[in-house]
């Protein structure tokens, strides 16, 4: 069937921070881009981004990149890729100036420079004392920047497609790229956008689960279209839980709270990280804070009338750096948890916040997979960066304030990338002549399906099953019933029925829409959990408690067709310093 | 918990109208959004806008009991029933509580929201002292999430021509940059009866904004500013 069709140079969906950062470059470059959003891009989910961006830049302790890369390949329980992690760490100091240059609002310090403060995993001298690496604007980064760079973006004129869903990838014969079609969410209308270059920045996914420190847009929506169009999904068992998510409602509190001084208590007022990471205590790496907090929880110490969740304290902090350098988080805890932290700890459990696994790229943000002649071929036309991309700089476990460092390094890269093969590529490639059919497929059997169970039933299924069988600890027989669950989940997923039919902002289809994404999602990860026999960053296996290097090194790849798994081999060898030969993770 | 919703689809209806519903709250919903949420588990039609749910994205304004506020951090605790939901006032409806915010942002993008300098940039960061960045406290936070515009009877009768609280707050955030340069440029612009002139303080704005900001205080500083340059 034939649809409207409109031809770019360069199309982008997700106007988070990586979709802008790319989208400013390449509008820079005179190129014409369009830019998909399902929100106005200030309503994407970096804007909930609080505590800063890593970067070197010494401005508080001294500090130098090659220690950033040091931290964050141990950060990663060395699955991450050397050569890409030295890539961010150099340029980050770069990135982050040129933020600034574009009115990021950063606090300051005394002397006029960008405000640092200390985070989790962050080492001077390659595992010595803390260093003092992320830049911020109070507890408001990601609004700051993500604002700044939408300001850059109407500055050079980017022509946004705001509520708009990409729906699918559109391959041709050869397997290349050519564009993506989508859905105008107001008018209901069908199109594909049709490009040179396609660039997936569409954030993370982690509403996979019950308790989520995201927002509802953050339904994988990049990573389902890439899985339907037989691209690999990487790491997809590698989820952060975030230690700190509100008790109750999963709201983020910034781990910046730990690093201006607060420090987590259990129910005896104990301050338990002492136990669990003797060096780094409260500012250990997420993976090994998060599973402290649960076995606090499993030995009873957890605190309230169901013992199930634990206090982060920071009423010993002065008023004033709590009000000027926490507001949003004070706005927070009193909103959701009735608790004015100045006065009284914060009820907190460990909570799904970030995705290290995504769609499988290089460190030019082209996206890279097995399907001509090797394993690690560049797909052509097609790239993705930002969360929903694996370059993999995370690997087992992300650092944090090192992901608004990715979005930036990486949008940027993506973007210089796409410049340089545009150069080449002058032509569009045909589209196929079935180039919408599955997508108008899907919305067909949206319109006519009857008496099917609704959406809202069958991700609360998902998200119950995720949360019960692939949580902050991994059981075999947990993760083996979990596989056959979601099975029957996907299955039900495939037949739901909405009520809406209407043409107009219709959410109800949005919703079904983003299910089919979430549950390509949520299905590789359980795959993928259920195969990895070790325990390595955030996958703690609770019968295979330690990391296996000799078998487990390498990166697993979940392909949606056949729901088969393979491998691949972390790249241990930097750009141009000695590699960081795996050895013990301690804090 | 009881509800009246602003109901209007342009597909099938051919005016707006009230609907009731009547639902059973969990202990879990706090927020008015949760009960929105629970709504949408039995009637999938009703469309709103939301996304972070924490009050940070400014998706979810909307007219609670005849004012507007972010349903996400609205506590269902307090609020008079039957709740009375209608879309942000004074712009174009789509489809329920979703509104049509082009002029919203056409008024936005009016004032030139970025930062305009023309020396080239240092090597590593421009300084700015910290007692220059506090003057950006209280402005840069802004969401865009349109709840004082949409409560501004000015910016209702000329949207086109007011450029609005939260248009004029950001104004002020870049006037009040000491990284930026285009101070004149920007007064120069502004100095027009409607675009600056046509706010009356009647502070509706300050007092809606969900997130505690004033953006009358800014309209203030932006015409102190104008008196100072013709002295």
């Amino acid at each position: 069937m034939a649809i409207v069709t409109r031809k770019f140079d360069a199309v982008i969906v997700g106007a988070g921070g990586a979709g802008m950062r790319a989208a400013l470059q390449l509008s820079e470059a005179g190129l014409k881009v369009a830019v998909l959003s399902k929100v106005f891009p200030t309503r994407s989910h970096t804007v909930a981004a609080q505590g800063g961006i890593a970067a070197a830049l010494g401005n508080v302790t001294e500090d130098n990149w090659h220690w950033h890369m040091y931290d964050t390949v141990k950060g990663s329980d060395y699955l991450g890729d050397q050569d890409a992690i030295e890539f961010m760490c150099r340029q980050a100091s770069e990135v982050v100036y040129e933020l600034e240059h574009f009115g990021m609002p950063f606090d300051r310090l005394d002397n006029g420079k960008i405000y640092q403060r200390p985070f989790g995993g962050q080492s001077q001298n390659f595992g010595g004392a803390q260093a003092t690496r992320s830049c911020a604007a109070a507890d408001r980064t990601g609004h700051a920047m993500l604002h700044t760079l939408y300001q850059r973006n109407v500055q050079a004129n980017t022509q946004f497609f705001i509520e708009w869903m990409g729906l699918d990838l559109i391959r041709d014969k050869e397997g290349d790229v050519c564009g993506v079609t989508a859905l105008d969410i107001e008018t209901g209308e069908v199109m594909a956008m049709q490009a040179r270059a396609t660039l997936f920045a569409t954030g993370g996914a982690a509403r996979i689960f019950s308790a989520s420190t995201n927002a509802f847009i953050n339904t994988g929506d990049g990573l389902g279209m890439a899985a339907r169009a037989s691209i690999p999904l990487e790491d997809m068992e590698f989820w952060q839980f975030h230690p700190t998510g509100v008790y109750g409602v999963g709201v983020l509190i910034s781990e910046a709270v730990r690093g201006e001084g607060g420090y987590l208590l259990n129910k005896d007022g104990e301050r338990f990280m002492e136990r669990y990471a003797p060096h780094a205590k409260d500012l250990a790496s997420r993976d090994v804070v998060s599973r402290a907090l649960t076995m606090e929880i499993q030995a009873g110490r957890g605190c309230g009338r169901d013992a199930d969740h634990l206090l982060l304290k920071l009423d010993h902090l002065d008023a004033d750096v709590i009000k000027t350098r926490l507001p949003g988080i004070r706005e927070i805890a009193m909103k959701f948890a009735n608790a004015d932290p100045i006065k009284e700890p914060i009820p907190i459990v460990p909570t799904a916040h970030y995705m290290m696994g995504g769609i499988p790229t290089n460190l030019h943000g082209q996206v890279v997979a097995p399907y001509k002649t090797g394993p690690e071929e560049v797909v052509q036309g097609f790239y993705a960066a930002g969360e929903c991309a694996c370059v993999s700089v995370h690997g087992g476990n992300r650092l944090g304030t090192n992901s608004l460092l990715d979005i930036l390094v990486f949008g940027r890269a993506a973007a210089n990338q796409i410049i340089e093969d545009l150069k080449k590529n002058q032509h569009h490639k045909d589209l196929p002549p079935d180039v919408a059919d599955k997508s108008l497929a899907r919305l067909s059997r949206l319109e006519s399906q009857k008496d099917g169970e609704s959406v809202a039933q069958v991700s609360n299924a998902m998200r119950k099953t995720m949360q019960t069988h692939c949580g902050v600890f991994r059981f075999p027989d947990m993760l083996t019933k979990g596989v056959a669950e979601m099975s029957g989940i996907a299955e039900r997923a495939s037949r739901t029925s909405i009520g809406d039919k209407s043409r107009v902002f219709n959410t109800a289809r949005v919703e079904a829409l983003e299910l089919d994404n979430l549950v390509e999602v949520a299905m590789a990860t359980m795959v993928s959990a259920e195969a990895r026999t070790e325990s390595r960053g955030a996958h703690a296996r609770d019968d295979f408690p330690e990391r296996d290097d000799d078998k487990w090194l390498k990166h697993t790849l979940y392909f949606s067709e056949g729901r088969r798994l393979d491998y691949k081999p972390v790249r241990l060898k930097p750009l141009t310093v000695e590699s960081f030969v795996p050895k013990a993770r301690t804090y | 918990m009881r509800f009246s919703i602003y109901r209007f689809d342009p597909d099938k209806d051919a005016t707006p109208y009230m609907q009731d519903y009547d639902i059973e709250l969990e202990p879990a919903d706090r927020m008015l959004l949760d009960a929105l949420e629970r709504i949408k588990t039995v009637d999938d039609s009703l469309s709103l806008r939301r996304s972070c749910r924490e009050g940070v994205c400014g998706s979810d304004g909307m007219n609670i009991n005849g004012r507007n506020g972010l349903a996400c951090i609205t506590p269902l605790v307090g609020l008079k029933e039957p709740v009375e939901l209608r879309p942000l006032p004074g712009l174009p409806v789509i489809r329920d509580l979703i509104v049509d915010m082009t002029q919203f942002f056409k008024q936005y993008h009016s004032i030139k929201p970025y930062l305009i300098n023309n020396d080239p940039p240092p090597e590593t960061e421009r300084l700015q002292s910290p007692e220059d960045r506090a003057q950006l406290n209280g402005l840069y936070e802004c969401i865009l999430c349109a709840c004082c515009s949409t409560a501004c009877p000015s910016f209702w009768w000329n949207p086109d021509k007011f450029v609005g609280p939260a248009g004029l707050l950001q104004a002020y955030r870049f006037l009040a940059d000491s990284r930026d340069q285009a101070t004149a440029e920007r007064l120069d612009y502004l100095e027009d009866p409607y675009r600056l002139f046509r706010c009356h303080t009647i502070m509706n704005c300050a007092d809606v904004c969900p997130k505690g900001l004033n953006p009358t205080n800014a309209i203030e500083s932006i015409k102190d500013m104008m008196v100072k340059r013709t002295v």
